[in-house]
């Protein structure tokens, strides 16, 4: 039962490992395939625009993943592949931008827009809580009064705030 | 309406902006700058090292050296591609122009590319094959076809992605290839 439930979780599993890589493409180094599988996910397909070339089945994206393998197999880091690619097809070929002047509103956009929906949220939050701590919560007298008079039953409510109780 | 309740329109202030941005971003499309068409960095760079064997038996390899001293159109072409189709009958006002033509036949069977040149004329100086695409990845190449205009000194200075028209000819490369060649 457990093999099965192994070996389940192995075909479920494999559809996400195996992504457009043929298997002719593949390195016979599995550290290095390994290494080109992970630049891989962060290059862009410049064809589907959207996808990396680990995920993509186009042609280029196919050409891009042999070149990734063709430059680390010749010695190159991780880093010198990414400059070789990014020396031919710009920036836009990264998909994880680097942060430099022209990205700034890219990567400080989301977290300004989130201090700004947090300074918003907070004020109209403490405005909240200045209302309900203010006069309006307790009745004066005179309310009370008529209030009482209202209600059938005299409830004890004055006994669970405590203050006025006899 | 109190001025305490400035708040609320933070929101709507954000929304106008971006509504603001993106129909900014749409007529940026219809004239031109469409988020499909990546820049290239190969604009004032000097033409990758490439030697191309011929399509053509007999004839020299094309050599990026040689493309220096005139000012050089480098057009990516296959006989798959089918806006390749649409600029073909335009590289005939490049030629006529004075600007060197070399054509760069991308991931294509030689024999397709020479019955495609004999149906639609072959209006290039020169054609280089390149089978596995490896020199057009040099180039920036994600798609054909695409166009290279050289300098003189064998810098590239502009790039067309997609088919040239005869707008885009007359309008921009002819323009820019009579500067350059002064």
């Amino acid at each position: 039962m457990k093999s099965r439930l192994a070996f389940l979780l192995i075909l479920l599993l494999m559809p996400n490992a195996a992504r457009a890589v043929q298997p002719n493409e593949m390195l016979a180094d599995p550290q290095m395939e390994l290494r080109a599988r992970e630049i891989s996910k962060d290059l862009r397909c410049l064809v589907c625009q959207n996808q990396s070339i680990d995920d993509s089945d186009a042609e280029l994206a196919h050409d891009l993943r042999v070149l990734v393998r063709q430059r680390l197999q010749a010695g190159d880091s991780d880093a010198q592949v990414e400059e070789f690619l990014v020396a031919r097809y710009g920036d836009y070929v990264l998909l994880t931008p680097p942060f430099k002047s022209s990205t700034v509103a890219l990567w400080m956009g989301p977290p300004f827009f989130l201090m700004i929906g947090g300074l918003c949220a907070w004020v109209v939050y403490r405005r909240r809580e200045d209302k309900a701590t203010s006069s309006d919560k307790k009745l004066t007298p005179q309310e009370r009064e008529r209030l009482d008079a209202m209600m059938p039953v005299h409830l004890p409510t004055e006994q669970t705030e405590g203050k006025n109780a006899p | 309406m109190s001025l305490r309740r400035w708040p609320a329109f933070v929101p709507i202030a954000i929304f106008l902006v971006l509504v603001g941005f993106f129909a900014y971003r749409l007529v940026m499309i219809d004239h031109g700058d469409a988020p499909n068409l990546i820049p290239s960095v190969m604009i004032n760079k000097p033409v990758p090292n490439f030697t191309l064997p011929s399509l053509f038996d007999g004839k020299p390899q094309v050599v990026s050296e040689e493309i220096k001293g005139k000012v050089t159109l480098i057009d990516v072409f296959a006989s798959w591609c089918v806006p390749c189709r649409i600029e073909h009958p335009y590289l005939d006002e490049i030629k006529k122009a004075g600007i060197v033509l070399v054509g760069i036949n991308y991931k294509d069977r030689p024999e397709d590319a020479r019955r495609w040149l004999v149906q639609l004329g072959n209006p290039y100086d020169a054609i280089g094959t390149d089978r596995d695409g490896r020199v057009g990845i040099d180039f920036g190449v994600y798609g054909v076809p695409e166009s290279y205009l050289i300098d003189k000194q064998g810098v590239i200075r502009y790039k067309q992605i997609g088919p040239l028209t005869r707008e885009d000819i007359e309008k921009v490369i002819l323009p820019l290839a009579t500067e350059l060649s002064k």
